[in-house]
């Protein structure tokens, strides 16, 4: 009787991690590593090498993707949360990228195209911005929250508008951060030999666990992304805690912008952080989350937004032309999708249950 | 076949796994009849209906329509609707963002081509013909609700129907629209179609129908001349019980005997809400069960839903303990130590992908605050002791509570509502759809509560057990108070002629 509970042998083993949310993404790393391993031996490098300032610093392939998926980590953690209370997404985070990386530039530049000395403390710059984040997060959470426009929807006017804002804020010039300072937040801190953007995704991420711990924000937004009308009768305030999922979503492109326009202490408003809420989305659906709202898995989904950049930099390192690369990229994410799909799950969980005889006779 | 009858249902059978929907059930509408179908929640009304729609496959018994030789097969919807059945939901069921006239049409164009000129041309003659102030080219939408249902209705018509079938048609419109509305199906019945009547509505039934079938936990209670079927004992026989059938008065329960027995707990005065309901005035004393009764739709569940700020309110004034408070939201009533149980489980009161521990633990979580979270091993010790406590079948505190079972879920429910720890208990049918096991604990668990001195009001659609539980109860018919009894006064003829409107004299 005891060994029907267990879950012992292949199968039951099989079943069990089929089971739990986490194990697609975690699946994707695996395979993505064994194909690298198979083509290139040396894709797993890492190497203590001098940069140009003389800093001794890791790179290789790894040390590249922890470095440039971080943008994508933190946006994903607010996409989580979006996607979980309004069962919607907000497809204006590139935009507002540029929105609050041009707010950045504009306070360190005060107003000039390229001063030699920073104009502001870069603290204050960045809360500035994260000011400017927050605010575009709260006009997309105030017309899903208050107005009930699909997310979708709403947040294609910050996607339309948002370079063009950004352009605006800057008078359309583009601003160059002369001081080296600033390059720290997406290059390296003198003596540290990790990236900072990996060092400021780890810092998110302890922030975000820390919160889900010690608030109750993922019993609320999941209750209210399962059963709105039940969260209300139980006290909750469905549309405000909608609103300020899109606040905290706000905040994250704040922190993003910044890695973004200190790697090249600039800006292209047409080009920062370009499609990459289509990533930030993916990485959530990735994470096994359902898009239509409700239980999510956090690490689930910051795992799958170092799958695609993993991904990404799999397939530069195959050579693959930069125009082809989405096209392949789809190919990849077609697959995760329909494997991650809840009907494909429970026929590799029954392939599971079918295979947990013959393990214990085998026992 | 009868004579005159265009429609007879014999012998209908209807098994679904665990339950007899219907069992041997006669049904006969005759040309230019409005017939009205009663009975309770549960009584059969809409499987009946869907046998005979298509929407279900019956197990047995036959229909027989008026010029079919044999007995009709009905499989689909769309077999009902050529043999001339039509339907008009209690929801509109048109598409609102295209022209009356493209909804009157929708669906029965031979071929690809459709000559738009002659369609709306075609569908201002019906209109006009059956008085329906619309034309075929407004956009459905920027017609009234009751005009809606009338274009539903000409849409049927015009698809030769002979048995219209209204599902609660009357339920969104007002006064006036209900009054036009009528004057279309006396049109109708002048024409000779027969006409099948679904409502709550008592009134609505003495107006405008000519004969009532009543059914009754899936069985045919009987068929009657309006005129020979007083109110009163339509109640009687929707509700099963007889008018001298005084034998189920409440057993002496235990009674709170605290010193502050006699204050009043809660207390509204012309409390009225957007729901819909006329202002009523309420009060609960501490260690009180009381109950609003009325048949489904009266407006019973609106009251309470006002009472906890569920809907919005729109005037009264409230006091809690005494005091004059303002509940605006649920949040505000569930600070004052009130606790509400919703009617709809699945709709308002699970929260489904959710583990059972969540669902416990969830309101109040919420008093608590966002920042107090309960800790993983608080809320396993609190989810254990409450299943423990209430029985709840579960597999585990971490199994979903959409997979648990109806009566399950509701215990879960109710141990979120305990756990806050509420003065006033609200419970809207708490035991519906509930084994009867579990019915009988829910009810001693509500009077042990009240012993404790905790005020609960409990409704309840079966008369019964309201009478077991409460002490006194409030009556409603039509969304208005109509009356109160307490005491002694209460059974189920004084319940019934209260529902029914007084004496069995008085209105018609």
């Amino acid at each position: 009787m005891k060994n029907k509970e267990k879950k012992s042998g292949i199968g039951g083993l099989m079943r069990g991690l089929v089971r739990k949310q986490i194990f697609i993404p975690i699946a994707a790393l695996v395979i993505l590593t064994i194909f690298n391993y198979i083509m290139d031996p040396t894709f797993f490098k890492i190497t203590l090498s001098p940069n140009s300032l003389g800093y001794n610093v890791l790179s290789g392939s790894i040390i590249t993707i922890l470095d440039n998926g971080s943008e994508l980590a933190i946006l994903a953690i607010g996409m989580t949360l979006v996607t979980a209370a309004s069962g919607g997404q907000d497809i204006s985070v590139g935009a507002t990228i540029a929105i609050a990386g041009s707010v950045i530039l504009r306070i360190l530049c005060g107003g000039q195209t390229s001063p030699d000395t920073l104009q502001a403390p870069v603290i204050v710059a960045f809360l500035v911005a994260c000011v400017a984040g927050m605010l575009a997060g709260a006009f997309n959470g105030a017309l899903v929250a208050y107005f009930r426009i699909q997310p979708m929807i709403a947040t294609l006017i910050l996607f339309t508008a948002g370079r063009s804002i950004g352009a605006w804020i800057n008078n359309n010039t583009l601003p160059v951060v002369k001081d080296p300072s600033f390059a720290v937040y997406g290059g390296f801190i003198p003596g540290i030999a990790v990236p900072t953007p990996f060092l400021i995704t780890v810092a998110c991420i302890i922030i975000i666990t820390l919160v889900l711990k010690f608030t109750t924000l993922g019993l609320y937004t999941q209750s209210v992304g399962i059963n709105e009308e039940s969260s209300r009768l139980n006290g909750l305030n469905p549309a405000f805690i909608k609103f300020l999922t899109f606040v905290i979503l706000g905040l994250c492109v704040a922190v993003a912008a910044l890695i973004k326009v200190s790697r090249i202490s600039s800006i292209n408003y047409s080009v920062i952080a370009k499609d990459i809420e289509m990533d930030a989305i993916l990485a959530v659906a990735l994470g096994g989350n359902k898009l239509s709202g409700g239980k999510f898995n956090m690490a689930a989904s910051i795992i799958g937004a170092y799958v695609i950049q993993f991904l990404t930099t799999t397939l530069y390192a195959l050579k693959v032309d930069a125009n082809a690369l989405p096209a392949y990229k789809a190919v990849v994410v077609i697959a995760l999708v329909v494997l991650s799909a809840p009907s494909v799950t429970e026929k590799i969980s029954a392939l599971g249950k079918k295979m947990k005889p013959k393990a214990k006779e085998v026992a | 076949m009868k004579e005159n009858a265009i429609l007879e249902m014999k012998g209908i059978y209807k098994i679904f796994p665990g339950v007899r929907a219907l069992q041997d059930v006669d049904f006969t509408l005759c040309k230019g009849e409005i017939h009205a179908l009663m009975g309770e929640n549960g009584a059969g009304k809409s499987t009946l209906i869907k046998v005979l729609t298509g929407v279900y496959e019956k197990d047995g018994g036959d229909i027989f329509l008026e010029g079919l030789g044999k007995a009709a097969v009905i499989r689909s919807p769309q077999d009902a609707q050529k043999l001339g059945i039509s339907t008009v939901y209690q929801e509109i069921t048109l598409c609102p963002n295209l022209s009356v006239a493209e909804n009157m049409y929708i669906g029965r164009g031979d071929g690809a081509v459709q000559n738009w000129k002659k369609m709306n041309a075609d569908a201002d003659k019906i209109l006009q013909n059956l008085d329906i102030p619309a034309r075929g080219a407004q956009q459905l939408s920027s017609c009234s609700i009751a005009i809606q249902q009338m274009v539903a209705i000409a849409r049927a018509v015009d698809m030769d129907c002979k048995v219209l079938i209204l599902d609660e048609p009357t339920s969104s419109l007002d006064e006036k629209e209900v009054e036009k509305l009528f004057g279309l199906m006396r049109d109708l019945k002048k024409r000779g179609v027969g006409i099948i009547f679904v409502t709550h509505f008592l009134d609505q039934v003495y107006e405008v129908c000519d004969k009532i079938t009543v059914l009754r936990d899936g069985k045919l209670v009987g068929e009657y001349e309006i005129k020979d079927l007083p109110r009163v004992q339509l109640v009687s026989k929707m509700l099963g019980k007889e008018l001298d059938d005084m034998s189920d008065i409440k057993s002496d329960a235990l009674a709170y005997k605290g010193k502050d027995a006699d204050t009043n707990v809660f207390e509204a005065v012309g409390l009225q809400s957007n729901a819909d309901i006329k202002p009523f005035n309420f009060h609960i004393k501490k260690g009180e069960v009381n109950g609003f009764t009325g048949l489904l739709g009266s407006g019973r569940s609106e009251c309470v839903r006002a009472i906890f700020g569920a809907d919005r309110v729109i005037a009264g004034n409230v006091k809690k303990d005494g005091k004059e408070v303002k509940i605006k939201k649920p949040i505000d009533a569930m600070k004052l130590g009130i606790a509400y149980l919703p009617e709809d489980r699945k709709l308002d009161g699970i929260v489904g992908d959710l583990s059972v521990r969540e669902n416990i633990i969830l309101a109040a979580q919420v008093l608590r605050g966002a920042f107090k979270p309960f800790s993983k091993a608080e809320t396993y010790k609190i989810a254990d002791e409450y299943i423990k406590m209430l029985e709840i079948k579960t597999a585990s505190a971490d199994t979903p509570i959409k997979s648990l079972s109806g009566g399950n879920q509701q215990k879960c429910i109710l141990a979120r509502w305990l756990l806050t720890h509420p003065d006033y208990l609200i419970l809207d049918e708490p035991t519906r759809g509930i084994d009867v096991g579990t019915k009988i604990e829910i009810q001693k668990l509500v009077l042990k509560l009240a012993s404790e001195g905790m005020s609960v009001t409990f409704i309840s659609s079966e008369t019964d057990e309201m009478l077991r539980t409460c002490s006194r109860l409030i009556v409603m018919r039509d969304r208005k108070v109509v009356g109160e009894l307490s005491n002694e006064e209460l059974c189920q003829s004084s319940i019934m002629n209260t529902i029914a409107g007084g004496g069995t004299t008085d209105e018609k």
